[in-house]
């Protein structure tokens, strides 16, 4: 299933990052999340044919940050346009679990004007998305940026860089999504897992009246198949690799089933012929065994006592 | 001239033979009444894939039923929030989990054994666990700060016979003594301790107050008095050879790996099925909760042979 979403769903990862922090930052991106992208750019102020990164021709500092993500854009779509369905954007220190942002993205398509992330509420009429849990811009979204900034209804308004995507894409009519799983659960996280699992922020911080959404503490701040998480440091990307990667529990069943997104649900009824049986021939999404067949009303609780064997997938929802 | 010579080769002939019998003597032990296996191996590996394909459905009924594991978690009112962790995260997942004190605790449950003596207080843990077992046949002894993927030691042990002696964890030599190391768990089976409670009663092999001179500390101890019944310590190790019980932090071993393998520190750290970290933090316990039962990278299956099921009432897995 994640080869199919690989192919389905592609997605160009672009990383905010400078020439000081490439040894330090980038390089572990470049070791791990980034790997999992259909493309990856790093972008810095300055060209470095052996990381290497694109110059984007602007001075470092905060102050920049705007400009850097209107000129990495601006190349993302120049010499990428077609080799991808979506542009990421994302820090050295944001870590990205992209075959979950591919599943998130599977019931949209490219030509849809919209954009997803950490959505946040002040300042603007529909939200906007934080640049550090990163946000992704669909192909039609991208257009619509770059031909804003042609026809001047966008500009560099602010250097809060994710404020000023946030008032362009509402001026040209990109919808701000709504990232959560079907559990009302946050995908995009603008803090890294042990605060969100475990700190209390206190009230007065500014995170509680930003999110858009009800904030949840604890294990419910966070989906099963979350896509990011910010201000990781070097030895955070390989642990957040390790723990989603490699390290499991064998022959765990987890709570929560994400659906199979509609697309391949429908894929799969087309297969059927008119009695319901599977077509010869079609692969539709059945590829290794039951367990991926779809059910659209999968519910995330635990199942019935011990059960050996290949028979979970007959075990009631 | 010659009957010096002569006396001097008596004298020699005499002191060789002494010499003979004495190291005869000294290398002859009691040879336990056991009609299992000698366990003289020094590493114990899970199975691999294709072992496990091998099973038929009546076999794997057989061993899922052999497979409970009972937990002996050491604890002390001084470790408090180490305790709190251990019972709202890893212990979860064991059949049966008992804690043991050193003395009561006004805030949390256990069996109290008031004992200070660390040694003691482990023999009396020991025997009231193996006295308790019921039908189960595995045994996992462990202090609060270490965190343990019951699951993957399920894994583990899968394929193990708990009617034969088996003494596992992380193994570290201490001159001639092969012992595990209790901060990365220590896993018997139902003989080994079967074996242990008896020796237990024998005041010389396996004394129950050490002199202050002397003292062996108890993971040390019990590796002299399982010895003496003939039960050796095995290193768990994954398919693939790579140890499966960890002494030190992911945090830690991470930071290792980063230094070592700087170029593939993910796959140059842990193993994927890795049973035990330890020196883990309340926070860290958390998080690797959340790393362990819930967040996965979608559309990644892994069709186990067996499964388990998430325990009640719980919100972190």
């Amino acid at each position: 299933m994640a080869d199919e979403l690989y192919n389905k769903v592609r997605i160009l990862c672009w990383v905010m990052t400078g020439p000081n922090n490439l040894e330090t930052k980038a390089r572990h991106v470049k070791y791990t999340w980034s790997r999992h992208c259909n493309v990856v750019i790093f972008m810095s102020s300055v060209k470095d044919p052996d990381f290497p990164t694109v110059g984007l021709g602007t001075k470092e500092g905060r102050d920049q940050l705007y400009w850097k993500t209107i000129k990495a854009f601006h190349y993302a779509y120049e010499h990428h346009a077609n080799e991808a369905d979506w542009f990421l954007k994302a820090d050295d220190d944001t870590y990205v679990i992209v075959d979950n942002m591919r599943w998130m993205l599977a019931n949209h398509t490219p030509d849809e004007p919209i954009y997803f992330g950490r959505r946040f509420k002040p300042y603007t009429k529909q939200g906007y998305m934080s640049g550090g849990a990163g946000y992704v811009l669909s192909r039609e979204a991208l257009r619509r940026f770059v031909e804003g900034f042609k026809n001047k209804v966008c500009t560099h308004t602010t250097s809060v860089e994710d404020l000023a995507m946030g008032q362009c894409m509402e001026k040209v009519g990109v919808l701000a999504g709504d990232s959560r799983d079907t559990a009302q659960r946050e995908t995009f996280h603008p803090f890294v897992p042990e605060q969100h699992l475990t700190a209390k922020f206190p009230k007065s911080f500014w995170y509680w009246s930003y999110c858009y959404y009800p904030i949840s503490e604890g294990p419910n701040c966070c989906s099963d198949v979350s896509v990011s998480f910010h201000y990781v440091d070097a030895g955070g990307m390989y642990l957040l690799e390790y723990y989603a990667y490699h390290l499991r529990a064998f022959g765990y069943r987890y709570r929560y089933q994400p659906p199979t997104p509609k697309a391949y649900r429908l894929e799969l009824s087309n297969s059927l012929d008119s009695a319901g049986e599977l077509k010869e021939g079609t692969s539709g999404v059945k590829e290794h065994g039951d367990d991926d067949l779809p059910r659209p009303d999968q519910g995330q609780d635990a199942g019935p006592p011990p059960v050996v064997g290949k028979d979970a997938a007959a075990a009631p929802v | 001239m010659l009957s010096e010579r002569a006396s001097f080769m008596k004298g020699m002939i005499l002191g060789g033979v002494f010499c003979l019998v004495l190291s005869l003597l000294g290398s002859f032990s009691p040879i336990t009444e056991s009609k299992t296996e000698d366990h003289h191996h020094h590493h114990v590996k899970a199975a691999s894939k294709d072992e496990l394909q091998q099973l038929s459905e009546s076999r794997l009924q057989e061993l899922n039923n052999q497979l409970q594991i009972s937990c002996v978690i050491m604890v002390q009112p001084k470790n408090l929030v180490y305790w709190a962790a251990a019972l709202d995260t890893w212990t979860k997942h064991c059949d049966k989990a008992e804690f043991y004190s050193s003395e009561s605790s006004k805030a949390l449950e256990a069996i109290e054994l008031n004992e200070k003596d660390d040694w003691v207080r482990l023999r009396k843990a020991l025997k009231h666990a193996y006295e308790n077992a019921g039908d189960i046949r595995w045994f996992f002894v462990a202090q609060p700060s270490t965190f343990a993927i019951i699951e993957n030691l399920k894994y583990l042990v899968l394929t193990k016979n708990p009617e034969q002696p088996f003494y596992l964890g992380k193994t570290m030599k201490s001159g001639e003594l092969e012992y595990v190391e209790l901060n990365g768990g220590i896993v018997l089976s139902y003989e080994a301790l079967k074996r242990l409670v008896n020796v237990f009663q024998d005041e010389d092999k396996c004394p129950e107050r050490q002199s202050a001179l002397w003292k062996l500390s108890e993971d040390k101890q019990l590796a002299v008095c399982l010895k003496f019944t003939g039960v050796f310590a095995e290193n768990g190790e994954d398919a693939h050879g790579k140890g499966l019980f960890n002494s030190k932090s992911v945090d830690n071993l991470i930071s290792e790996s980063m230094d070592q393998n700087p170029n593939n520190v993910v796959k140059g750290c842990c193993s994927d099925m890795a049973i035990t970290f330890s020196s883990m933090s309340p926070n860290q316990m958390q998080v690797m909760m959340f790393g362990v039962y819930r967040l996965r990278p979608y559309g990644h299956d892994f069709h186990d042979i067996l499964t388990f099921y998430p325990p009640k009432d719980s919100d972190n897995d």
